[in-house]
């Protein structure tokens, strides 16, 4: 929130002349029929994707040259707004004059991008990038009807935001490497679940199969697991700087067990690890006398050094002995 | 020509409101509770105003009428003060509304339920109301409040307003209602219903915006949520926004005038224009009868046209409409009250509202009648809902699963 979001923006006033261009002009609307298709010696295939009681619903229409497996024409109908129109008339534009082959390899991003006045300026607002994805699923469900193979085999990968097409793999790398906290970071940083929203969280425009949250939550996990793997690693080394709190303090006791706890308890005391501060510069080792040590002049003096030094030159320098 | 039918979301300001409410800019300007003569000098028409408002909606001088800054400053007031008064510091804990209320209500009830309170929202029939008797059935001993909207302003459907009181004044349920689709539009007379709490907006009865109050009967208790210079009696402080008091005054006794002869012209329009439209226009049904709705709406749903790109064609010929497609909202959640009336998730993406006002014209009538009809002759023809070339077999997509909202 800030100044700019105070009143928002008009919703029609984001679109591109493009888009408005072709909402008021479709230039690919209308139908193919068998017979037409036929008379050139050309197959037609009839695709659709949505359902009005989705929001939108488009039907694209490939009259296929068989001969090279060429769209040598192309034609949509759509239910659905204005960008959902604009969008779908692009897509069909698109496709004419490519091979089935290369027509699968327009995503909704090209769509979009082809609706932009100018590289630069999107052509719609965020929430309504999810208009141009309908027109790449359709036309993965045309080539594999063409084609005689499943739609989903044209996709090499998980796609966990359809609208820019942010993978599953791309996601929890760039969750690891820029160590990621909040949905809000992995939006600033892939544009994930920054236009319809409905990859963040159940309940939104459409129901998916992955979630920007599940994948933040597990993949956080996943973090900590090995970091925690790396320390346990670490602590069997000895490397004292990278041991979790707990392993730190396992660390002190194995120390104290094997190097002074002894001489303590000839004395009649003992002694407890009751905290560890670990503040940067310094380490600092809260203790507890127990029984004779309790009161000894020695505990604030000799034997506190011995501690200390002892826990300084088998774990770490910067390792201060507290006693309270 | 430009067509406005948008006034279920706001109205032109009548010229004569905007002329009763000029001298109070520049000319007396002075504070209503200062000694002096600036000041006393509003005083007059301060009072005149206040005459008007409980004139329209016969409240008795024994009730309060506050003014506020709009009808969601008075909503929120109610609800977070009944929470205050009869939750936080009594012994309820229950409120119940609807599924189909503003917004103003509904996001201050998600607010509550965070605090704790438990919240019932009641479905609406197939006519998109909540009857009586489920009101009924949902009140508990620890019930603090029924709030249910006057009228709907997507559907423009009345709710039974008269019998809701009667039950919660028989349960001592304190009950508010959110009035902004009703006053001005329809008769509302406090001393025929039971209602504890109305709340009012003039910018829907060709007043300005940014001036509601909210009627409190018999002077009850509500904790005040504005506190300071205690103006308005205390109930709510802040300086008299003699302009806009004066403004409101002047629109509702307008709009409540002769209210039912207005009335009949309202809806003698709407309903030729309804008549027209689901006559020229094949598979096309509207929400709610006619005679339980407020006498300027229309919400229609057009097969195989989605709701934005309709207000897109409409727009082209300078039609303002309204629609609840979830497609033409910032967040894309479908409407509440769309998907609450149901109808097969059709009207969540195909409701387009048309809402009239006493100065909407025959020849506007006649216009919308005509470029809607062409629209939706555009619309249909791109529709692949209309398309006659069936899919390749295994080209067909399914039916849409909506995901539940609440």
């Amino acid at each position: 929130m800030a100044k700019n979001d105070l009143i928002g923006e008009s919703l029609w006033d984001a679109y591109s002349d493009k888009v408005t261009r072709l909402m008021n002009n479709p230039q690919h609307q209308g139908e193919i029929s068998e017979e037409e298709a036929a008379e050139r010696g050309n197959k037609l295939i009839v695709a659709d994707f949505g359902a009005e009681s989705c929001g939108d619903a488009v039907r694209l229409y490939w009259e296929i040259d068989p001969k090279d497996d060429k769209i040598v024409n192309s034609k949509f109908r759509s239910f659905g707004c204005g960008t959902a129109i604009a969008s779908s008339d692009v897509m069909t534009e698109l496709c004419i004059g490519k091979t089935v082959q290369e027509a699968v390899k327009i995503t909704n991003i090209d769509v979009e991008f082809a609706l932009r006045d100018n590289p630069e300026t999107p052509a719609v607002p965020p929430q309504k990038m999810h208009c141009s994805v309908m027109a790449y699923d359709v036309i993965k469900k045309a080539a594999g009807l063409y084609l005689g193979v499943d739609s989903e085999s044209f996709e090499e990968e998980i796609i966990v935001c359809e609208c820019a097409r942010v993978s599953l793999k791309t996601l929890k790398e760039v969750i690891k490497l820029n160590d990621l906290k909040s949905i809000e970071q992995i939006t600033d940083y892939t544009k994930a679940g920054g236009f319809c929203k409905s990859c963040i969280k159940p309940g939104g425009h459409e129901e998916r199969e992955w979630y920007l949250v599940d994948i933040l939550r597990d993949t956080r996990r996943e973090m900590d697991e090995e970091k925690m793997k790396a320390a346990a690693e670490a602590g069997t080394s000895g490397d004292f700087a990278t041991m979790t709190l707990v392993q730190k303090i396992k660390a002190i006791d194995a120390v104290i067990d094997e190097n002074v706890r002894q001489f303590l308890i000839m004395d009649g005391g003992n002694m407890e690890v009751i905290d560890i501060k670990d503040g940067g510069d310094y380490i600092d080792v809260y203790i507890r006398y127990i029984g004779a040590c309790n009161g000894c002049a020695s505990s604030t003096t000799g034997t506190l050094f011995a501690i200390e030094s002892t826990l300084k030159e088998k774990l770490s320098d910067k390792i201060r002995v507290l006693p309270i | 020509m430009k067509v406005y039918m948008d006034n279920n979301a706001t109205t032109m300001t009548s010229p004569e409101v905007v002329e009763q409410m000029i001298p109070f800019f520049s000319e007396i300007y002075g504070n209503p509770n200062s000694l002096h003569k600036f000041g006393t000098q509003s005083r007059p028409a301060l009072s005149s105003a206040i005459d008007q408002v409980y004139k329209a909606i016969n409240a008795s001088d024994k009730d309060d009428i506050v003014f506020t800054s709009c009808a969601t400053e008075s909503n929120n007031w109610v609800l977070q003060s009944v929470w205050i008064d009869k939750i936080v510091n009594g012994d309820k804990n229950h409120i119940v509304t609807t599924e189909v209320e503003h917004p103003s209500v509904l996001a201050t009830c998600r607010f509550l339920e965070e605090q704790g309170v438990k919240v019932t929202y009641l479905p609406v029939n197939e006519e998109g109301i909540v009857e009586a008797h489920t009101v009924k059935s949902f009140i508990t001993e620890k019930t603090a409040l029924v709030s249910v909207m006057w009228a709907n302003n997507e559907t423009g459907m009345i709710f039974p307003i008269k019998e809701i009181g009667e039950i919660c004044k028989a349960k001592s349920v304190l009950f508010h209602t959110d009035g902004v689709q009703a006053v001005g539009k329809i008769p509302v007379d406090m001393q025929d219903v039971h209602v504890d709490f109305m709340s009012m907006s003039a910018h829907k009865f060709h007043g300005p915006k940014g001036i509601g109050a909210l009627y409190i009967k018999g002077s009850q208790e509500l904790t005040p949520i504005m506190h300071g210079g205690s103006q308005m009696g205390g109930r709510r402080s802040g300086t008299l926004n003699v302009p806009y008091i004066v403004g409101m005054g002047k629109a509702i006794e307008m709009a409540t005038e002769n209210i039912e002869e207005k009335m009949t012209s309202i809806s003698a329009k709407r309903d030729r224009l309804e008549d027209a439209l689901l006559k020229v226009i094949p598979e096309t049904f509207t929400v709610g009868k006619r005679e339980h709705r407020t006498p300027n709406t229309i919400l229609i749903s057009i097969r195989g046209v989605e709701g934005e790109g309709m207000l897109w064609d409409l727009n082209r010929f300078g039609i303002g409409a309204s629609t609840g497609s979830a497609c033409a909202s910032e967040d894309l959640e479908a409407n509440t009250v769309m998907l609450a009336i149901g109808a097969d998730n059709e009207l969540a993406h195909t409701g387009i509202r048309l809402s009239l006002s006493r100065y909407t014209t025959d020849e506007e009538v006649d216009y919308v009648i005509q470029h809607f009809t062409e629209a939706v002759l555009r619309l249909r023809a791109i529709s692949s809902s209309y398309a006659l070339v069936k899919p390749t077999k295994g080209g067909e997509a399914g039916e849409c699963h909506i995901p539940a909202h609440h």
